[in-house]
């Protein structure tokens, strides 16, 4: 073999890498000179304030929208929608309580929902469901009905939905809000355990940093149009903040550890 | 007309009057369409929609009364367009309640002055308005069965799309569903699915036959396909039953069927009351 040609096309180092990436809507900035690159098995959290384009990164990756300026490579390539191997979770789902349509069915469709053709119950199919229902530890709510679940029941459901065709990289949009503190700790603890146990790639968009503290590689901190991206000791200090965004930023620290961001728009993380 | 407590025989004599014949067997093809499509329109809330497209198609088939055309291609033109016109308008149908409202308003008024262009009868205009299964023809039933093959047809095709974007929208567009085709392809689905409908129940009680069997069917199960089974089970019957009991007693068949829909409807809602699922 020639040693000139890497084994591999697409280091490990290199599952998503951006370099100098600019998003917006209609001629608008929303943010710009965004580098960063995540190799695989890697849990990233997102954090910044409303509207500052968490989600429109998001969009980016999913292909659904391009970027203004710079580039973003996917596996080496190009995002492009209908990527099977991404999972994504978005932020609201329209499950209402008169939705009396079994889980099963949701995580299914999560596998085959693209394909032509009315399938009689394919076993395949309802192993693999089963089997995602299984990792996100919701086996038992496999025939419950997607309206009557709770917050972080749904959370659990729509993660399977996500897993269940095996993607590398998975997107998860503020799934932490409307739960509680016990929830909340117990979802990151599930999202940790895949991360870890498949090599899958986790981006969380969070409001708050600290519940991830604990389970994170890396932080992106999204706010005023930039993007700081690093460990979070290195990008969470008054120093780096307040030169990123020439502004004089305060982040706190409290004893346990916890952190507090004040200075940028509004401050992100509660001291508890 | 005297009715016997031998229900087949009651039927066999029902069945030799040719008239009644063509209605029972549009009826039964209509409650099967309306079963299936009337699944999916309860999911995805489009229930104001499936009715603006039976309000614009009264504009068409008033229209073509009064240019002495068949109803059911004025029926078609208007719902179709509708179909068009609101898939155009977006995704976010749901959204879309002020606009369909306007332009529903606008087509039922446009209804009334045909009608009142048109010198004949007014029996014309009430039999759209509340259905006439026993203005069926031979060659009507011919076109509802080709109607009912397509339907059939189109969503056996989009079954998976259609109950994954009904579903769940964001995580569907993300995985490259083309969101407007599959939209604008069941919207058209609605709308020959309600021109067909009208001829049972009229256009005003369209939902009878489109709406509420699902809505009970869908109490009844959390599988998609046993619940679209159901629904069509519960059209049938209210179909057969209505068309039953409407050859012996005087009120119009489209009354019976709503009222057994309803009355369905009520018992299932009622019993779920007592015995949480």
């Amino acid at each position: 073999m020639n040693a000139a040609v890497p084994k591999f096309p697409v280091s490990q180092s290199n599952l998503i890498m951006a370099e100098g990436l600019a998003a917006g809507y209609r001629g608008k900035t929303v943010w710009r000179d965004a580098s960063f690159a995540f190799g695989r098995g890697e849990f990233v959290a997102v954090i910044g304030p409303n509207g500052a384009g968490k989600t429109t990164l998001f969009r980016m990756l999913l292909g659904l929208q391009r970027p203004m300026g710079g580039s973003i490579k996917i596996f080496g390539d190009q995002p492009k929608r209908g990527n099977p191997k991404i999972g994504y979770v978005p932020q609201r789902h329209i499950i209402d309580s008169e939705t009396n349509i079994e889980c099963l069915e949701l995580v299914r469709l999560g596998l085959s929902g693209m394909q032509l053709g009315f399938n009689p119950f394919s076993h395949w199919e309802r192993d693999a469901a089963l089997a995602a229902l299984e990792a996100v530890g919701a086996v038992e709510l496999a025939h419950r009905a997607l309206g009557v679940l709770s917050g972080g029941e749904l959370q659990r459901i729509f993660l399977a939905e996500a897993l269940v065709s095996n993607p590398d990289i998975l997107l998860l949009d503020e799934p932490l809000s409307n739960l509680d503190l016990r929830r909340e700790t117990e979802l990151l603890h599930l999202v940790d355990q895949v991360v870890r146990s498949r090599g899958v790639t986790a981006m969380l968009i969070a409001h708050n940093i600290n519940p991830l503290l604990p389970h994170l590689d890396e932080v992106m901190y999204i706010a005023n149009g930039k993007i700081a991206t690093g460990k979070s000791s290195e990008v969470l200090t008054s120093e780096s903040l307040t030169a990123l965004y020439g502004v004089q930023v305060e982040v706190l620290r409290d004893p346990h550890g916890n952190v507090a961001i004040i200075g940028v728009e509004e401050h992100h993380g509660d001291m508890r | 007309m005297t009715f016997n407590p031998n229900l087949l025989a009651d039927l066999l004599q029902m069945w030799r009057d040719p008239l009644i014949r063509s209605a029972w067997e549009g009826g039964t093809i209509v409650a099967v369409i309306a079963g299936v499509t009337g699944y999916f329109v309860v999911l995805r809330r489009s229930a104001f929609t499936a009715h603006a497209f039976s309000e614009i198609g009264f504009a068409g088939a008033a229209g073509a009364v009064l240019w002495g055309i068949p109803p059911i291609a004025g029926l078609l033109l208007g719902s179709t367009l509708g179909g068009l016109t609101i898939a155009a308008l977006g995704r976010r149908a749901s959204n879309r309640d002020t606009q369909i409202g306007i332009v529903l308003a606008f087509a039922l008024g446009l209804g009334l002055l045909f009608i009142s262009l048109y010198s004949g009868y007014a029996t014309e205009a009430y039999s759209i308005l509340f259905g006439e299964i026993l203005g069926i023809s031979t060659s009507l039933v011919l076109l509802t069965l080709i109607a009912g093959l397509w339907i059939m047809t189109a969503i056996g095709i989009l079954y998976r799309p259609l109950l994954f974007t009904s579903l769940d929208e964001d995580v569907a567009e993300a995985k490259g569903m083309p969101m407007l085709l599959i939209g604008t392809a069941f919207l058209l689905v609605v709308a020959v699915a309600v021109s067909f409908a009208v001829q049972v129940t009229g256009v005003l009680l369209i939902f009878s036959l489109m709406v509420t069997p699902a809505a009970t069917a869908q109490y009844l199960s959390k599988r998609p396909q046993r619940a679209i089974m159901i629904s069509v089970g519960i059209a049938l019957m209210a179909t057969w039953v209505g068309l039953f009991v409407g050859y012996y007693e005087s009120p119009p068949v489209s009354f019976f069927i709503t009222g057994i829909v309803f009355t369905l409807y009520l018992l299932v809602r009622g019993i779920r009351l007592v015995v949480k699922p």
